[in-house]
């Protein structure tokens, strides 16, 4: 059974506080747990089959919004019936999760099991505190390439996910039938069509592109798909994606407001209707049905030209296992087996509009959810963003997302903006 | 006398044995105070000035090896393209926020002396901005900032001859003043019910003896109130200073200190080294540049100050 869902439900062993001691060796005792801090984790990272699994784990994710922290509940209330592992659960928002790992790191007090953004797996695997996943017989095959790239470090597997994601175009039928259009497939007719529904308050286009890692991860599609390359900014296709991005701006169809819009207030003008088309993601679906106000359809991002197939990045979780010790890491394991079986990570998938990473379960998941097929299709050939560049990414995404912003905003042209994010990187 | 003597020798040997015995057990009620602030702020400052000068990244967390790399952290630091704009946003903000929060408080106390109906009601009301929750008022700010959408836009274009409305959010140098504007608005409160707090504390008797000899409401307030609300003016305008140096949620839920670091400051910039880019070393070396600045400014306007006399 899973003890706790949401708050700070912790497992370590609480120091006893004996108040009747005084103030002051409450202060010395907090002083010496303060200087523990650099302690290296116990943990082995060794063959674990041969050890007795531990009866009970600690688990940490990033799925804080109730739709989706009850799907994930009930996975590991299943995972843990089936495996007799008892699992105490803490979630934290996606900002407070690396952190909060790092922290135990140093401390000795990671949690056995942790589901990160697939961006951080590599960072994390590079730091030497998560074991690696090959020593558990995990089934592999069949596995969409991207995220196993995403989770690679070194020829070495350091995590498995549960559910993947990516992007692609969502569009309003009602606004496409009353223009007499249909959804775009080519640029060209992106523009067009963002330009025709552009009317009174009403944008053609959104995308989001705030001063963070989301700003870097909807404009990949726009930059890979033009053959853009992260460790080439300057290249003409990198400039001629920013400029194609910006022309949206430019020619008035879609909102200067954007680079102050994360994805969750993209849906929201979309909801609203007052963006036409959107870029987003199928996490937000279950919002727009709630919303009940839109009438909408989702095709693959359009391509510079016709009969390309879209470059988009690769999203989602990834459970990685933590070196806590053989005991701990094999109990972590046999959860993580349990979630990542066919009927757990269908559960979970859909629960959660999500895509299975499995290319079989996949194709069973869109027969029962057939909007989800645009983002079954693309996600096979999805590129994962740290691929070639693990622990880099961060600080090159940073750059091209004030480069983003600095050209959306006119602050710059998009080749001296892509100049200056070049330069900062070095 | 010899006896008288002894006893005296013997009560003064008392005396200090007391006093050795008083002076440890201060001591031992010190201790833990002393123990508080060696291990909550001491011990973090050392940290953070260390990491200063350490490569220090992800895998040091782990493995504890985090290489010392000498000043290598702030020449990073220093030269980047950023350093100089963040100096900037951060003074402009400071200075904005607060010459305008105090202004505005002051104000809205001299204001509220006066009784009238309803006027605990609104005061109480004006505590708003303060009780809630700073992600919360953020994040109504940037909607009503909206370029298009926003209420304060639509506000604008109300007026006669104003058509387009402001780029709030969305150009650097506006961005800059929204966030001010917010943070005005945030820090009005506080001013107010300290300030005003201040105003109760002096006797209106002086005020009726003034009236009397016939000084004007202007003169009352320049010769009167205002020297005699020196002492708090003071203590808010230190206090003002320290909080809004470090302000970081109000920025971070508008802007993230976009759009392309057109309002990034100090706070932010850390904040950006250590937990976007993981770059903890020069995340580390940011905040230590605001800790002295912080110093220093809070310093030299103390100093100021005693120049100018002792406030009470």
């Amino acid at each position: 059974m899973t003890t706790g869902t949401h708050g700070n439900t912790r497992t370590t062993p609480r120091r006893p506080r004996r108040l009747a001691l005084g103030a002051g060796i409450l202060g010395m005792s907090l002083v010496v747990s303060a200087c523990s801090g650099t302690t290296p984790g116990t943990g082995s990272s060794g063959p674990a089959a041969s050890v007795a699994p531990a009866s009970s784990i600690t688990e940490i994710d990033y799925f804080t919004d109730a739709t989706s922290s009850d799907a994930f509940k009930k996975v590991l209330d299943t995972c843990s019936t089936q495996t007799g592992v008892t699992i105490q659960r803490q979630s934290l928002p996606l900002k407070e999760l690396l952190p909060k790992v790092l922290q135990g790191a140093s401390s000795g007090t990671m949690p056995d099991l942790a589901f990160v953004d697939n961006v951080n797996v590599q960072q994390l695997a590079e730091t030497g505190a998560l074991s690696p996943i090959d020593d558990y017989g995990f089934d592999l095959s069949g596995y969409v390439k991207g995220i196993v790239d995403a989770t690679t470090l070194n020829g070495k597997n350091y995590g498995v996910s549960p559910a993947i994601n990516t992007l692609a175009l969502f569009y309003n039928k009602k606004m496409f039938a009353d223009a007499g259009l249909t959804p775009p497939t080519t640029w060209d007719e992106l523009t067009k069509d963002a330009k025709a529904l552009t009317s009174g308050s009403r944008y053609g286009f959104a995308v989001s592109a705030p001063a963070s890692e989301e700003g870097t991860w909807q404009f990949l599609p726009f930059f890979w798909s033009n053959g853009g390359d992260l460790t080439k900014l300057t290249a003409a296709p990198s400039v001629d994606a920013l400029t194609y991005l910006t022309s949206f701006v430019k020619d008035g169809s879609m909102s200067q407001s954007v680079v102050n819009w994360a994805q969750a207030d993209v849906a929201d003008q979309f909801i609203a209707g007052n963006a036409a088309m959107m870029i987003n993601g199928p996490w937000n679906i279950s919002k727009i049905d709630k919303s009940g106000k839109v009438d909408y359809g989702i095709v693959p991002i359009p391509t510079p030209k016709a009969g390309q197939d879209p470059v988009v990045p690769l999203g989602g979780e990834v459970g990685v296992i933590p070196a806590t010790g053989a005991p701990t890491q094999a109990a972590a394991a046999e959860v993580l087996k349990c979630m990542t079986a066919d009927a757990q990570m269908l559960k979970w998938a859909e629960g959660n509009t999500r895509i299975a990473p499995r290319a079989s379960t996949a194709a069973e998941e869109i027969k029962a959810m057939p909007v989800l097929a645009p983002f079954a299709t693309t996600v096979l050939t999805a590129r994962a963003r740290t691929t070639g560049l693990g622990a880099k990414y961060p600080v090159i995404s940073q750059a091209l997302w004030t480069a983003i912003q600095s050209a959306l905003t006119g602050a710059q042209s998009p080749e001296a903006a892509l100049q200056a994010a070049q330069k900062s990187v070095g | 006398m010899s006896t008288i003597d002894r006893t005296g020798v013997r009560e003064r040997g008392m005396r200090s044995r007391t006093h050795r015995r008083e002076y440890l057990v201060g001591i031992a009620f010190g201790v833990p105070a002393a123990v508080y602030v060696v291990a909550f702020f001491g011990y973090p400052l050392f940290y953070n000035v260390l990491m200063g000068f350490q490569n220090y990244t992800p895998r040091s967390f782990y493995t504890g090896e985090a290489p010392f790399v000498g000043l290598a952290n702030y020449q990073t630091v220093i030269s980047s393209p950023t350093f100089w704009p963040a100096i900037w946003h951060t003074a402009v903000f400071t200075v904005g926020s607060i010459a305008f929060q105090f202004a505005i408080g002051l104000g809205l106390a001299l204001y509220f002396t006066r009784r009238f109906p309803l006027s605990g009601l609104l005061r109480a009301m004006l505590l708003l901005p303060w009780l809630l929750p700073l992600i919360v008022s953020s994040a109504i700010w940037r909607w009503m900032y909206d370029k298009d959408y926003g209420v304060v836009n639509a506000l604008l274009k109300l007026i006669p001859g104003v058509d387009a409305g402001v780029p709030w959010l969305t150009q650097g140098n506006w961005a800059l003043v929204a966030i001010i504007i917010a943070n005005i608005w945030i820090g009005i409160p506080f001013n107010m019910v300290l300030l005003h707090g201040g105003l109760q504390s002096i006797s209106a008797d002086i005020y009726e003896a003034a009236k009397l000899d016939g000084a004007g409401a202007w003169q009352r307030f320049r010769y009167m109130t205002w020297p005699l609300l020196k002492p708090v003016t003071l203590v808010v305008l230190m206090l003002g200073l320290v909080y809004t140096i470090k302000v970081f949620d109000v920025i971070m839920g508008l802007t993230g200190g976009g759009p392309a670091n057109q309002t990034q400051t100090l706070t932010t910039w850390s904040y950006q080294y250590s937990f976007q880019l993981f770059k903890f070393g020069p995340g580390a070396a940011v905040s230590n540049l605001l800790i002295i600045i912080a110093t220093v400014v809070g310093l030299l306007y103390l100093r100021s100050l005693r120049r100018s006399g002792d406030p009470r």
